[in-house]
């Protein structure tokens, strides 16, 4: 059964992506659609039976290679931790698959676009299944690659390549990190087996090895260097900038790839590997504090920007930050429980962000969105309830709320729970944070779906509206090209709520972030429940679980109550008194700007590492390899012997005969003289 | 002695090649002579190829199919016979061929005849460099490639082409100067020129040094190992299609092969005290020449560079002295072999259509080509090492072994990786993606049959070495044990780390490094 979940959408990539025009459109979607809800229905399948208890297994396919003493197998690990990222990867990837039916039936190149989907699932449920570090690369690499596929599909756009560009050569920065950590990993241990490997690492506690001239501590490094590569998969600060760049692909993408299921990669590796990461103190810390980082930098570019997708994309960024934190205090079911629950509400939002941009003709831009409310209902409702689920809204009292309101609230409890440092920071961290995100979630929802619309100004109305026109004009010559502009801001266009493919998944993922955290809070995060859930696929720490109930009233109420004012702010600044965020901006120019900017990272970037690289590439190859090696090498040479300088453009007017001649005439001198001396000698 | 196959391989496209010098007839009737029976002999080549794998003995680390006829007792003999890393190099010449007078079916128009001659020699010297267990007959061998490898870029190559090829021999022919030289002072010490003989004796440690040195200047080149790479771009921009995919498909391997063959076996002690020196210039070649692939605008000098910085790969592996190094080094020249040579062939079938190589002068191929733009992507991905890929195997490995030589090396090696995708993804963008704004790119058809001929093979192997690479390392496995074995006294550098007892009172104990 997991044979055929991981590699079903392998079969069905392949044959949509080879078959292409022979198939056409339909089938091709077809297939792969029918393939993607037939591995969900099984993964869920193989969920229930592991949340009610069932023992876990690994499922060898093969070996992959093997050298010396290194083996290193394709092997199919099933745990609860993989139990529930199959469930996250193939109910997310189903419903996106049936969501882009609608979101790109426009496009000529749908067959394709189905193909790097299902291509995309495969690697990550190779990934999610891995039972050895190298297959967890090879899915971490494959997923790479499909989201570079899949950020570039519209190759003709030089910005959506740049993009993919990017997210890849940023990844490859991770993987760089991943890569020394697997070799480390090889040299201490012996093997890339995982279960091997946490089973052994508490020996190594407190060992050193010599890395890059110094002495290191084992542990410690081999987890940093891991780490650096879940910081690029993840996006975490530094890591970062590919992420928001990413939102050139199209909408489906965003919320698959982009959202749910591959940047969660990184929060799975520090889960799956979370044994080892626990007998380093430092590496947890680092974890921790980069985690928190992250969470605070994301919300705070959230905040200012106005492309509707990036908004999303850095709330995505923040929290994955939660997450990480989550984890380096080391309440890794927490962790694992707000990666369950953001997978359905974020690829609600993304989805629904679809669904507007879809309405609104591809303007992505929240400035000139306004008063959608009425116009698409559904999508209306969707994103509700995913601002009501990411930003946590619940009643603490009554214990019952949306999926963010139990995740979010766990990770925050836990991390005062800790009771140390790390934990104290990265829950003011947290909490200041969600302040944050409940603002500029409002802000999204304010700016989209209430106030007056503002569609005049958007260059992809315009155009959608003149194109009406000019069907009008046939049946209505006396109208001029404003005339429908009757001041409302509209142009007279009418946004249309999406067709049903799209809206099917935005309602089953709204169930989701309902629900999704009402339902499984036991499992995932209870003291006993989650012991009995995770039967050791993570270090589950009953102890944090059970303190982090304990903690403090006013520790317990701080995320509602932020939420609250971030409600209030976000209400105060685009419902009540919409020139507000404009005077602010007049007010605090220079912090806008740093924020709006991104902190200027893309800038820093490009100083120090993108163009010193081209200016260096350029320099070694003009002034190093041809000023220097090829002018006192073979061209100084020939004008050695040639006598005078120009000589090697001189060469080029000889006789190639000669040469050949020449060089034949030598070997068979050399031979001439050597072999006789030879053989006469001795 | 059974039945000389080895010889026969050898002489074969040999016979071949002189046939086809004298074969009558008018201009176009000789041409299609030439390519129908050039085919046919590396076709029967790669048959031939395919009964020396079967009959194999793999697991063995001894010269199989052995055949001596002596010449010149007791210093000059045809003596022939393979080990599983040559087999697996011949393996990749005899099946390479083929696509090279395929890929040169239409695009060579002039001496044609003269043409598929200096390919069959070529294949004729590749076999027998990898199957000699003479010293002085590897020489030959050695050395003669660069006579019909010349004479391809000379004749048959692009503007250029006597600067490139007079760079191409002056480099290689010096550097096999000093190699010759430390060739006959072994046969007068040793008192043999057999291989096999040769790998057991033990050199002074203190002539190793400048044996090895003598050796080295002669891979180093052929590597090409920074800073004597500088004829390789040259000589990949001017030559045709098929000549740079077996310039960088076989030729390059012979350096490689070298330092298997002769430098680590023989002078064990000088390979573990001047690793340092291949480590260096290495990690050099790396940085640097990936650097300066990102500064190309020419599509073959892009892919030349990137030949070097991945044969820096080849050399931190096998100066890793460790099983996993040293065969990731061989994963890498096969994988290498067929990802190069294929990239070549793509370059090649644009090349054909549009006739430049500028980067610039392309653009939304993808749209008019869309079996291309799979191949092609396939072949990037493996370049930039992609797991699934030949390519990711190989250096994987490599660094995985080198690790515990040097983390120093490794670190910096394993930049290549970051650049690498940087380089490869930029010349698949220019070239493939964004909008055909030239009529001359509109006008291009896609692939045709004999062009997917040339590139589906290669595509198979690619993902197959990728997927199930067992097949491919079984028979070299034994060798590099071997080597390894005969490079363990010098007690090479080779990092452990030891478990550290939890009731151990001193939780700080360095690790053991022996």
């Amino acid at each position: 059964m997991l044979h055929t979940i991981v590699f079903l959408p392998l079969l069905t990539a392949i044959v949509a992506g080879l078959g292409n025009r022979v198939l056409g459109n339909t089938l091709a979607k077809a297939i792969t659609t029918g393939g993607l809800f037939l591995a969900c229905a099984l993964s869920w399948a193989i969920f229930i039976p592991v949340l009610m208890g069932q023992p876990v297994e690994s499922q060898p396919v093969m070996e992959w290679f093997r050298s010396g003493g290194l083996v290193v197998d394709w092997s199919l690990r099933l745990d609860t931790l993989t139990a529930v990222m199959l469930v996250v990867v193939t109910t997310v990837s189903a419903l996106v698959h049936l969501y882009s039916w609608g979101y790109m039936a426009e496009d000529p190149d749908q067959p394709r676009f189905f193909a790097y989907l299902s291509l995309f699932t495969f690697a990550m449920l190779m990934l999610v299944t891995a039972d050895n570090l190298v297959q967890m690369f090879f899915g971490w690499e494959g997923v790479g690659l499909a989201s570079y596929l899949l950020i570039g599909f519209w190759y003709q756009k030089p910005s959506a390549n740049a993009a993919a560009i990017k997210a890849f050569v940023v990844n490859r920065v991770g993987d760089f990190g991943f890569s020394l950590g697997i070799f480390g990993v090889f040299m201490v241990f012996g093997t890339t087996d995982i279960a091997t490997i946490l089973a052994a690492a508490p020996d190594f506690s407190g060992s050193s090895f010599e890395f890059l001239g110094a002495q290191v501590d084992t542990l410690t490094v081999l987890c940093l260097l891991l780490f650096i590569g879940a910081m690029g998969k993840s996006a975490q600060l530094g890591l970062h900038t590919w992420l928001p760049d990413a939102m050139e692909g199209p909408t489906p993408v965003s919320a698959l790839i982009h959202a749910a299921t591959m940047v969660t990669a990184g929060v799975f590796m520090v889960c799956r590997l979370s044994p080892l990461f626990e007998t380093s103190e430092i590496a947890l810390n680092v974890v921790t504090y980069v985690g928190a980082a992250t969470a605070l930098f994301a919300a705070t570019v959230g905040t200012t920007q106005h492309d509707i997708k990036r908004v999303i994309a850095y709330s995505t960024c923040s929290q994955l930050g939660y997450m990480f934190f989550a984890a380096g205090i080391g309440a890794y079911g927490a962790a694992m429980f707000h990666l369950f629950t953001h997978a359905f509400f974020k690829a609600l939002l993304f989805l629904g962000a679809g669904s507007v941009i879809h309405a609104m003709h591809h303007e992505q831009d929240m400035r000139y969105y306004g008063g959608l409310r009425k116009h698409i209902p559904v999508t209306f409702w969707a994103m509700m309830i995913g601002t009501l689920a990411i930003t946590g809204v619940g009643i603490y009292w009554l214990s019952a709320g949306f999926a963010g309101f139990y995740s979010k609230d766990a990770i925050i409890e836990s991390a005062f729970a800790a009771g140390t440092q790390s934990g104290y920071v990265a829950y003011g961290v947290g909490v200041f944070a969600a302040l944050l995100t409940s603002f500029y979630s409002w802000r999204l929802i304010f700016l989209t779906f209430y106030g007056k619309p503002r569609w005049s100004q958007s260059e992809h109305i315009q155009h959608a509206a003149h194109g009406d026109h000019a069907h009008h004009d046939d049946h209505a010559h006396a109208h001029d090209d404003h005339a429908h502009d009757a001041g409302d801001g509209t142009l007279g266009y009418k946004p249309h709520e999406s067709p049903v493919s799209m809206l099917i998944p935005l309602v089953v993922l709204s169930i989701g972030a309902i629900f999704a955290g009402f339902v499984f809070k036991g499992a995932f995060i209870d003291a006993e429940g989650g012991v009995a859930f995770w039967k050791g696929a993570l270090a589950f720490d009953a102890h944090l679980a059970h303190a982090s109930h304990e903690v403090p009233l006013w520790v317990k109420l701080s995320p509602a109550i932020v939420m609250l004012i971030g409600l209030y702010i976000a209400w105060n600044n685009y419902i009540r008194n919409p020139g507000a965020p404009a005077k602010f901006v007049a007010m605090f120019g220079g912090l806008h700007a740093f924020l709006f900017n991104k902190w200027y990272f893309d800038e820093l970037y490009d100083v120090i590492f993108v163009r010193p690289s081209k200016w260096l590439g350029r320099m070694l190859w003009k002034k190093g390899d041809e000023g220097t090696i090829d002018r006192f090498g073979p061209n100084g040479l020939a004008a050695l012997v040639m006598g005078g300088a120009g000589a090697a453009r001189r060469l080029q007017t000889g006789y190639l005969y000669t040469y050949a001649f020449v060089m034949l005439i030598g070997l068979a001198a050399a031979a001439a003289w050597f072999l006789p001396k030879m053989l006469g000698g001795e | 002695m059974g039945f000389p196959i080895l010889s026969l391989m050898i002489l074969l496209p040999l016979a071949a090649a002189t046939v086809l010098l004298f074969v009558p007839g008018d201009e176009n009737g000789r041409a299609n002579t030439a390519r129908w029976t050039a085919l046919a002999v590396t076709l029967a080549e790669l048959v031939l190829g395919i009964i020396l794998w079967a009959r194999f003995d793999i697991g063995s680390a001894s010269f199989q199919y052995a055949e001596s006829l002596p010449l010149f007792e007791p210093y000059f003999s045809w003596s022939l016979g393979i080990d599983g890393i040559s087999l697996v190099l011949i393996a990749l010449s005899v099946f390479l061929m083929p696509i090279c007078i395929l890929a040169s079916w239409t695009s060579i128009r002039t001496r044609v005849p003269e043409y598929m001659a200096a390919f069959l020699l070529m294949e004729s010297l590749m076999i027998g460099v990898f199957a000699a267990t003479d010293l002085f007959l590897f020489y030959v061998f050695f050395e003669g490639g660069l006579i019909p490898m010349y004479l391809i870029i000379g004749i048959w190559g692009g503007k250029d082409r006597i600067y490139a090829s007079y760079k191409f021999f002056l480099y290689t022919l010096l550097g096999s100067v000093l190699m010759l030289l430390a060739m006959l002072y072994m046969a007068s010490v040793a008192g043999t020129t057999s291989i096999p003989e040769l790998l057991v004796y033990d050199f002074d440690p203190n002539v190793q040094t400048w044996l090895w040195l003598a050796f080295f200047a002669s891979f180093a080149v052929k590597m090409p190992m920074w800073p004597v790479h500088t004829w390789l771009p040259d000589a990949h921009v001017q030559a045709p299609t098929a000549g740079s995919v077996i310039l960088a498909g076989v030729l390059l391997k012979m350096g490689g092969y070298g330092f298997i063959r002769f430098s680590l076996p023989m002078f064990p002690a000088a390979s573990a005290e001047l690793m340092w020196i291949v480590f260096g210039l290495s990690m050099i070649a790396v940085v640097v020449t990936s650097l300066i692939a990102l500064a190309q605008s020419d599509m073959k000098k892009l892919i030349a560079y990137s030949s070097v910085a991945h044969m820096a790969f080849v050399t931190v592996g096998l100066f890793g002295f460790n099983q996993q190094a040293i065969e990731g080094s061989i994963v890498v020249m096969l994988s290498h072999g067929l990802v190069s040579g294929a990239l070549f062939l793509c370059v090649g079938v644009v090349y054909d259509r549009m006739h430049t190589r500028d980067i610039d002068a392309y653009g939304g191929v993808a749209t008019v080509m869309p079996r291309y733009a799979i191949l092609f992507m396939l072949f990037t991905m493996a370049s930039v090492g992609l797991p699934g890929t030949s390519g990711f195997i190989g250096e994987f490995l490599v660094m995985m072994g080198a690790f515990r030589t040097s983390t120093f090396a490794v670190a910096v090696i394993c930049t290549g990786i970051i650049l690498g995708a940087a380089y490869m993804l930029y010349l698949y963008r220019k070239v493939m993606f964004g909008v055909v704004t030239k009529d001359e790119v509109r006008a291009m058809t896609d692939l045709n049959v004999r062009e997917i001929l040339c590139l589906a093979p290669i595509a198979v192997f690619v993902l197959w070495m990728g997927i199930a690479p067992n097949v491919f390392i079984d028979p070299v496995r034994a060798p590099v044990a071997a080597i390894v074995a005969r490079l363990e006294p010098t007690a090479p550098p080779q990092q452990t780390v030891a478990v550290v007892k939890q009731a151990a009172a001193n939780p700080h104990t360095p690790a053991e490094t022996h």
